[in-house]
This record gives C-alpha cells, sequence and structure tokens, in this order.
C-alpha cells in the first residue's frame, strides 16, 4: 500500500509557483481558480483514474506521455498525462512582474537563432496565433538549436524529440475569461508581463546538460 | 481522402456561382465568386437565455463567426490570385485556411438555425418522420440526446458533436468532428441534422468548464423544426425508416 501511494504520488495537481492572485491584473485569480482548480485538477484526477491497474500505473508522466503519444496514434490516456505536464510546465513559465526581454546567455542565443529578440517574438507569436483551435506555443531546444514549435490540443515537444523551454497555452480557457476572442490582446499580455526568463534559462542549463550526457 | 473532400468542399462553393460561365474561361468565373457573409441571427441575442446566455450569443456571432466569414473571404481573393497566377503550390496551401475559416462559417451559419426561442418552439420534440426514424435508430429521443451529450463531451479541444443523415445508408448517425471540420468531412453522404458547437467560446463565459451543463441545457433550444425540414427535403427520394 505503501508503495502505490508513493507512485500516485507521480500525478500531483501542483500549485503554481506564485498565489492565484498574483498575475493579476494580465491574467485574473479567476482565470487561475479555473483553470488550475478545475480543468488542470481535472487532467490529474482523471489520469489517476485511467491509469488504476493498467500496467502504466505508477510509471512517470513523462514514461507515460511517450508511450500513449505512440507515435501520433494517441492512446487513451495520453490528453489526460499529457495535459497534466503541459499545465504545470505552463504555470512555471510565468511569474509575477514577469515578461519583456530576457539578458545575458538566453538573449544571445534568441539573437543567434532568430537574428533578434523582435524576431522571435513575432515567430512565437505568429505560432499562438495561428494554432487553430485547441494547443500550445513553445519555444523548444533541440540540436544546440532554439526553435518555435505550434502544437495542437495536448501535443508537447516531448512528444517531437526536442526540449521544451517556454509555452503559451492558447486553449480558449486559458484566455477566455481575461480576454474572450481576444487571443492577439492575451498573447500580447504574456509576452509583455508575464513570461519567466529565469524559468526558461534554467531549462535551457538542464537541456543542454541532458544533450551532452546523452549525444 | 482529407484532400479530395477539401476540393470537394471548396468545388461546392463554386459551384453556386458558375451557372452562367460554363465553357467560359477562367477569369470571368473567378469575378462572378461571391463572398460569404454573416448572416443575421434569426431571433434577439437574449433570446435563448437562460440556456446561452446573451454574452455568449453576442460574442459568438458577432466576433467569433464575423472572424472566420472575414478569414475566409480574404483566403477566397488569395485563392483567386493564386488561381489566376497559376500558382497551385499557394493554391494547395491556401486549403487549410480555407477549410478551418470556410468550416467556422458553414457550420456557425448551420448552428444559429439549429437553435430557436422557446416561445417559437425551441426545445419542441420532433414529429414524424423524424420522430419514428430517431426511434428506429436509438431507442427514443432520450437515447439520441443522451449519445449525443456523452460524443460532446468527450471531445478532446475543439470541435463539434453532430445528429446527421447518411443518405448512402439511408439511417441516421451522431458524429463529431474537431476543429471546424463540417460534417461532410466524415462522410461525402451526410447530411447534418443538428450540430452542437463544443469549443469552449461556445459556453465557457457562462458554463466555464462545465461543458456537460452547457450540452444538458441546449435541448431547451434545439429547433427540431429545422431538423425535421431537412430530414424530410432528404428522405424524400430514399426510402427511409
Amino acid at each position: 500500500m505503501a508503495a502505490s501511494s508513493a507512485v500516485t504520488a507521480n500525478y500531483v495537481l501542483k500549485p503554481p509557483p506564485y498565489a492565484l492572485d498574483a498575475l493579476e491584473p494580465h491574467m485574473s485569480k479567476q482565470t487561475l481558480e479555473f483553470h488550475w482548480g478545475k480543468h488542470h485538477r481535472a487532467y490529474v484526477e482523471n489520469l489517476k483514474k485511467q491509469v488504476l491497474g493498467t500496467e502504466l500505473e505508477g510509471k512517470p508522466l513523462e514514461h507515460i506521455i511517450h508511450s500513449t503519444y505512440n507515435n501520433g496514434e494517441l492512446l487513451p490516456a495520453f490528453n489526460n498525462a499529457a495535459q497534466a505536464w503541459n499545465h504545470e510546465f505552463f504555470w512555471e513559465s510565468m511569474k509575477p512582474g514577469g515578461g519583456g526581454k530576457p539578458s545575458g546567455e538566453l538573449l544571445a542565443l534568441l539573437e543567434r537563432d532568430f537574428t533578434s529578440y523582435e524576431k522571435f517574438y513575432e515567430e512565437f507569436n505568429a505560432a499562438a496565433a495561428t494554432q487553430f483551435g485547441a494547443g500550445w506555443a513553445w519555444l523548444a531546444y533541440a540540436n544546440d538549436k532554439l526553435k518555435v514549435v505550434k502544437t495542437p490540443n495536448a501535443v508537447n515537444p516531448l512528444v517531437l524529440g526536442s526540449f521544451p523551454l517556454l509555452t503559451i497555452d492558447v486553449w480558449e480557457h486559458a484566455y477566455y475569461l481575461d480576454f474572450q476572442n481576444r487571443r492577439p490582446d492575451y498573447i500580447k499580455t504574456f509576452m509583455t508581463n508575464l513570461v519567466s526568463w529565469e524559468a526558461v534559462s534554467a531549462r535551457l542549463e538542464a537541456a543542454k546538460a541532458a544533450s551532452s550526457s546523452s549525444s | 481522402m482529407t484532400t479530395t473532400v477539401i476540393i470537394s468542399i471548396f468545388l461546392a462553393i463554386f459551384a453556386t456561382s458558375l451557372q452562367n460561365a460554363r465553357g467560359a474561361t477562367m477569369e470571368p468565373c473567378l469575378e462572378s465568386m461571391k463572398t460569404a457573409s454573416l448572416p443575421d441571427l434569426p431571433y434577439a441575442y437574449d433570446a435563448l437565455e437562460p440556456a446561452i446566455s446573451e454574452e455568449i450569443m453576442r460574442l459568438h456571432h458577432q466576433k467569433h463567426h464575423q472572424t472566420y466569414v472575414t478569414q475566409y473571404n480574404k483566403a477566397l481573393n488569395s485563392l483567386r490570385s493564386a488561381m489566376a497566377d497559376g500558382d497551385h503550390s499557394s493554391v494547395v496551401k491556401l486549403q487549410s485556411l480555407i477549410k478551418f475559416n470556410g468550416g467556422g462559417h458553414v457550420n456557425h451559419a448551420i448552428f444559429w438555425k439549429n437553435l430557436a426561442p422557446v416561445h417559437e418552439g425551441g426545445g419542441k420534440p420532433p414529429h414524424d418522420p423524424l420522430s419514428s426514424a430517431i426511434d428506429a435508430h436509438f431507442a427514443s429521443l432520450e437515447g439520441l440526446i443522451q449519445k449525443m451529450n456523452a460524443e460532446g463531451a468527450a471531445v478532446q479541444g475543439s470541435g463539434w458533436v453532430w445528429f446527421g443523415l447518411d443518405r448512402e445508408l439511408k439511417r441516421l448517425v451522431v458524429e463529431t468532428t474537431a476543429n471546424q471540420d463540417p460534417l461532410v468531412t466524415k462522410g461525402s453522404h451526410l447530411v447534418p441534422l443538428i450540430g452542437i458547437d463544443v469549443w469552449e467560446h461556445a459556453y465557457y463565459p457562462q458554463y466555464k468548464n462545465a461543458r456537460a451543463e452547457y450540452l444538458k441545457n441546449i435541448w431547451t433550444v434545439i429547433n427540431w423544426k429545422y431538423a425535421s425540414d431537412v430530414f424530410e427535403k432528404h428522405t424524400r427520394d430514399l426510402d427511409i425508416n
């Protein structure tokens, strides 16, 4: 019994690293209450129910994501597993007083791979704005290069072979209470006021370390 | 399969404007092509309350549907130029924008007709012949509604749940489509009778994450008369029971 409670701790609804009202006025407390408190919570709870009694039970979340992605022929648990992962990653991609331009090594890499921060912004903005229906836009790292990726529904760069560094959720539930149909305004607010470049830098370091140790 | 369907939808749209252009050159055909426009809502914005709020109806019609119309017309314009230039790779590249936005326009134009205020018959169960056909295929109207709601709730991401007529197999079906794919993308012989939008924008301001509750309540404003009319029109020449 102790063993199974330890492994179900793999699928935990971790709170964001800030209070639910800490991103106001850019992302409302009401949005966080529903988005984290209802949507994210449901993905975690439903995942636990879905893997119970199957060979996936107790496996690490990333393992479940990879095996249920099944090379694009999605298996039932993929949606809940990937969305549980994506949302935790999303909360940690933001911080109060965030946004704007990064500095140091991260800025240098953005300038190297996109020619300028402005070009990166343009590409990231376009990806987020043109992902039709539900999905995510990402800054990702692969083969020592930064790139912008957009994905539908629950798909994320993990299953596409790259390291996620930053994400914005463009499912309508992410912005509807605060911005209604105005997704471009939501993206602009995210870029200007919410992005945690510290989190992105930390993830980049981890990605580089993981790349060099496995190559 | 998808490319064939996209081209079929596209040609269907073209066909309505080509009556006078048979045998003529391509350019007059393109010039006579009509653009889409936002249809008026057949009832007031607050007329579907309390099932669907006025706030949602305004946003859904004036913002979401209008955007599909605008973007669809923009894509058609680009298509017109690409075709005139013989730029075939652009023609093919534009198909996904046409499918997204044209599909959005087509689907929502049906959706507004699928709904009616209670005082105009919204929610009133269908009569024969549709009623008997529903009983034959789903055991009862409640059976159909339960199936629609279950499938609608299970759509991951954005999409639609449809109650349709399969003209070829002569039966009634429940199907779902992703994003703004029209029902015809699931089968060219499928005719939509009722479509329910399960994109989050269709219910979020009022229901938040409770999609199941939205689906439960929308039946109080479903316009079965429209569904019956379409069903009867398409089954006059079919032997369906």
